[in-house]
């Protein structure tokens, strides 16, 4: 750079001067603004329900709290997303008193690892107030129960009942059904299977499926645990199958966000898709959503059946260590609660509740009808990413799914490059 | 001015190149702005409306969404977070850059290239390999409690702050430096001559020098730090501490993403560095008819 | 103490009488007093401190986590040594490392072969009194403040296959079935690229208008009278002129590439053929998927591919100051 004559200075260093002195000010404030003292009546929640419907049912189920109970909860909402991905370092560091999460693997592993508390104090109370499984679901292997959970968003395939009206569909529980109901609508000009897995996790829910139906559900919550092989005949068989049922899904999956793909459903375009109850936020409330319908995953092996459901469990635990640990479990007894549990799952489209005696008289027959495969399940599971370790779900098995879906044609060499990395990651 | 004594002739004899460069720059500028129009046309419109007629179509128009994204997002105290780190982590920045760049472009060069080395490679350094070990060295270091309420440098506005200036220092460092050893010597020799400090030199003769390049930094800086969530998330944990930007990303659920409200509300989040940008813009132009005047 | 604006005398002009200052003919070094050397400890000290303790030292800690086994979590006596295997594993078994070094190279060159050289151009136009040009500067320099989320929006709208404009478009004049823009993984780094370049772009004009500023004007002239056209005075004055900022586009440009992440992160968390070194290192050491050990591993490969452009630098910058 050339040089420049100087400037003439009075000005413009007073000006520079007085906009550091401004700025030194301001670096001050966050020092000061950290001087408030924790209120003993306070509890904090941290909660990754961020869709508008979800914050107004959290904010709905807090308020009775606080009326019942004359604490004050500040609720912090972090969009899931981001909230998944700081979650080991947000546990380790000053995590609020009460935090929403999964039940399954993902509450075990923090509890193995001491960053969430034991709550069977709070289960005492809730005897007989959710099934054995779910109990399961929300203990670690040492007996207690670090969870209190409230309610879940099961998968089925879902699909508008006034399109199968108009074109004659039935609902298929086999097979052969399920693949000639897909010919019908690819020659009625429909996509048969919405697909959009850009995302990368949506894909495991065609495998968690396939391999429930063929392998059956003991298999399956095996073979995540990493206690078989990936490199068998059982594992080949689910992409085997999952190669017959390519043609008829919507071209293009990994380039389709999940989103796209429940809208391609909204808008006819697409016949069915497999999918949690989450699909109901896409659709808009009123006329287009009371048109949803869905059926259970169809059969493939007539010994195993098809009353095997994915239903991900979302709950509350406590962080290691809560500031205010009475009124924490105060709260999460709260949670826990049949009424509690009824007005949140009213609010949040996506959510069933989890109680057995929730009264289901308010349910709509979309609700209904999925309430009704989770409570006569023979299993339910709760989703790849939450019966593995999260390690092995999301670094080798989504870039493997998707490698599965762009080259659906190299089985062998697929299961065989799982296999190296699940035993470089679970060990031998 | 010698530039306005050039011929009237040969200023006319450029005029179909100087269409041709218009019709070319409004060609590319409308190409390049388009992206961002029709993301704001698809923020004016309604969710439901687009998620049944498709993107493609027209219609549907609202201002619910920034509405929504104004009150639901609640923007106001957030606003005041991301003005807390921008404003402090700027001004730090310069301030510790152009005194390191002072440093550096007048005193003995051997050593201080080493230095310079080891400032701008920190800020080459990928910001997510070194999550893990600053995130130990946050929960280590304590505070008194009047400072953080946390009691620890983590889930504090000072440590987010000091991040950004750490990583960003590097880069200042070495633009101002350049700037500076482009300065004519005199000007310093004079200021010693006369009896100036060190620090004098620097703040008085050096600094006020230094300003065309202090705007376009601050103009980068400003954009940088404010639209950076990935420090923000990694090391705060309140959710009344985010920045806007962080807090923004709470718009969306897990499972479902209206994006009409969530772009209502990026729109609304990028005002201020785009005031920012035009506010120092002009003293670009200041520093521009500064050089000029030399003729 | 004279203003900056009155010290235009020449350096050899006769020594003012009665001012504290030491003999002439000492070495520089000891021209200071304590005062003095104090401020300069303290002007180069407290940044060095900041930039050494929050970065450098995180950094070395990593290199060192590179040889673990850890998931992050609990004391450092649950970090199990593991030697060099998470290198070994990184080359041998992990499959989407070999992509990702591809990535970034294509990366880095078309970031030099287009956007910066775009950059320069809008520049160079711009640098003039145009009418208007404030405005076009805005215009291209806009999408280098837009947010991340409204980045991905734009983008998303652009490129979706079933939605997009593009496709719609493509739809119009050919009836070729739709491309599938973020999806097929032999197209859609080149997708990318394109938005990252619409960013890249204008903060590359940002750097040069900022350097032509400086250049003097007079050189202009002078080149003009001369008799010398647009394009020659370009190459043979302006362009030499800018040398100080070239090395800054240079540097700004690696950096730019090296840690190219949030796009492709936005997209699709840099997968299926948008692998980027800096995608994996986060996917593997953020979340519940904590490999702190292997990801450190990723990121130190990728920190000693930065250096090798560090030390390019830092010998052509001391071959300047030897000049």
């Amino acid at each position: 750079m050339h040089p420049r004559p100087p400037a003439p200075p009075g000005l413009r260093r007073r000006s520079l001067l007085r906009g550091l002195a401004g700025a030194g000010t301001l670096a001050a404030l966050p020092a000061l603004a950290g001087c408030s003292s924790r209120d003993p009546n306070t509890v904090t929640l941290t909660s990754n329900r961020a869709n508008a419907a979800q914050r107004a049912a959290m904010q709905d189920i807090v308020g009775l709290f606080e009326a019942e109970s004359g604490h004050t909860v500040e609720i912090n909402t972090f969009d899931s997303t981001s909230f998944q991905e700081s979650i080991n370092n947000y546990l380790q560091g000053t995590p609020d008193d009460v935090i929403a999460w999964f039940a399954g693997y993902r509450t075990r592993f923090f509890a193995e690892r001491g960053l969430i508390s034991d709550v069977s104090q709070v289960w005492e109370g809730l005897e007989g107030a959710f099934t054995d499984q779910v109990r399961d679901l929300c203990s670690a292997p040492d007996g207690k129960q670090y969870m209190v959970p409230d309610s879940t968003a099961p998968w089925a395939v879902f699909h508008r009942r006034s399109l199968f009206e108009e074109n004659g569909y039935e609902a298929p529980a086999t097979r052969a059904e399920f693949v000639e109901l897909c010919e019908r609508m690819r020659r009625d000009g429909l996509e048969p299977i919405a697909s959009g897995v850009r995302e990368g996790w949506p894909a495991m829910g065609m495998f968690d499926h396939l391999n429930l139906r063929l392998n059956g559900p003991e298999f399956h919550l095996e073979l995540l645990d990493g206690l078989h092989s990936w490199d068998s005949p059982e594992v080949r068989a689910v992409f085997g199958a999952w190669a017959e049922l390519l043609p008829h899904h919507q071209a293009d999956p990994l380039g389709r966000g999940i989103n796209e793909a429940q809208t391609s459903l909204v808008r006819r375009e697409a016949g069915m898709m497999l999918c949690g109850m989450f699909l109901t936020h896409v659709f808009p409330e009123g006329e287009d959503l009371d048109d949803l319908d869905c059926f259970p995953f169809p059969e493939f092996d007539a010994e195993i059946g098809a009353d095997a459901v994915e239903a991900p469990i979302d709950g509350f635990m406590a962080s290691g260590t809560p500031r205010n640990p009475e009124a924490a479990h105060a709260l999460l007894a709260h949670f826990g609660t049949r009424e509690a549990e009824e007005v949140y799952t009213a609010v949040d489209p996506q959510a069933l509740p989890l109680r057995l005696d929730a009264d289901t008289s308010g349910f709509s027959p979309l609700e209904a009808k999925v309430n009704d495969m989770v409570v006569n399940a023979g299993a339910l599971t709760q989703y790849m990413d939450r019966d593995s370790r999260p390690d092995f779900a999301s670094i080798v098995m989504i870039p493997a799914l998707q490698r599965f879906l762009s080259r659906p044609d190299d089985i062998a060499d697929l299961t065989a490059s799982i296999q190296r990395q699940k035993l470089s990651i679970f060990g031998q | 001015m010698t530039a306005t004594t050039l011929p009237a002739r040969r200023r006319r004899r450029i005029r179909p190149a100087r269409a041709a460069l218009h019709a070319f720059l409004l060609i590319t500028a409308l190409a390049w702005f388009f992206p961002v129009l029709w993301a704001v046309i698809n923020s004016l419109r309604d969710y439901d409306y687009t998620t049944v007629h498709g993107y493609l179509s027209l219609g549907g128009f609202t201002l619910d969404n920034y509405a929504n994204a104004w009150t639901q997002g609640e923007m106001p105290v957030y606003f005041a977070n991301s003005l807390l780190i921008t404003v402090p982590a700027v001004v730090l920045t310069l301030f510790l850059s152009s005194c390191a760049a002072f440093v550096l472009s007048n005193y003995s060069r051997r050593f201080n290239l080493l230095m310079l080395a080891v400032f701008l490679a920190a800020n080459l350094l990928p910001p997510q390999a070194l999550l893990v070990p600053l995130f130990r060295l946050y929960t280590s270091i304590r505070l008194p409690y009047w400072i953080s309420e946390s009691g620890s440098l983590y889930d504090s506005h000072m440590g987010v702050v000091l991040i950004h200036v750490a990583f960003q220092i590097g880069f200042c460092t070495f633009v101002l430096s350049n700037f500076m050893k482009a300065m004519p010597t005199s000007l310093l020799e004079a200021a010693r001559v006369d009896g100036a400090s060190v620090f004098q030199q620097y703040w008085k003769v050096v600094l006020p020098l230094c300003r065309p390049s202090l705007a376009a930094l601050a103009t980068l800086l400003v954009t940088w730090i404010y639209n950076d969530f990935f420090w923000a998330l990694a090391l705060l944990s309140s959710g009344d501490k985010m920045p806007i930007t962080t807090a923004l990303q709470n718009l969306q659920g897990a499972f479902f993403v209206d994006y009409n409200l969530l772009s209502a509300g990026s729109v609304i989040v990028a005002l201020p560095t785009l005031i920012v940008f035009f506010l120092l813009q002009r003293h670009f132009v200041a520093g521009l008819t500064l050089g000029a005047s030399k003729g | 103490m004279a203003t900056p604006g009155t010290t235009a005398a020449p350096p050899a002009a006769p020594p003012p009488p009665d001012r504290r200052r030491p003999p002439r003919g000492r070495r520089t070094t000891l021209r200071y007093g304590r005062r003095d050397r104090i401020s300069l400890a303290l002007m180069l000290g407290v940044p060095a401190f900041l930039v050494i303790g929050l970065v450098w030292l995180p950094a070395a800690a990593t290199v060192l986590l590179s040889f673990t086994r850890w998931d992050g979590i609990g004391g450092l006596e649950t970090i199990e040594w593991i030697g060099t295997q998470n290198y070994t594993d990184a080359y041998t078994l992990y499959p989407p490392f070999e992509p990702a070094l591809r990535n970034n190279l294509v990366w880095l060159l078309f970031l030099f072969a287009v956007p910066t050289v775009l950059g320069m151009f809008f520049a160079v136009l711009l640098d003039r009194e145009l009418r208007g040009g404030p405005v076009y500067q805005s215009v291209f320099y806009l999408p280098v403040v837009l947010s991340l989320a409204l980045t991905g929006f734009i983008w998303q709208l652009i490129y979706s296959s079933d939605q997009g404009l593009l496709n719609a478009f493509l739809a119009l004049v050919s009836d070729r079935p739709p491309v599938d823009w973020f999806g097929d993984p032999d197209i859609n780094l080149y997708a990318v690229l394109v938005a990252a370049g619409w960013k890249h772009t204008g903060y590359i004009m940002l750097l040069y208008l900022a350097g032509l500023k400086a250049v003097d004007p007079s050189l202009r002239e002078a080149a003009a009278i001369d008799g010398a056209g647009p394009v020659r005075t370009f190459t043979s004055v302006v362009f030499p002129a800018l040398l100080p900022i070239n090395v800054v586009v240079v540097v700004v440009t690696v950096i730019d590439a090296l840690r190219a992440f949030d796009l492709v992160w936005i997209i699709n968390r840099g997968r299926n053929g948008l692998e980027l070194i800096s995608a994996l290192v986060t996917s593997n050491v953020i979340g519940e998927a904590s490999r702190v050990g292997f990801g450190s591993a990723l990121a130190v490969i990728m920190l000693a591919f930065s250096l090798v452009f560090i030390a390019i630098y830092v010998s052509t910058v001391l071959r300047g100051a030897q000049r």
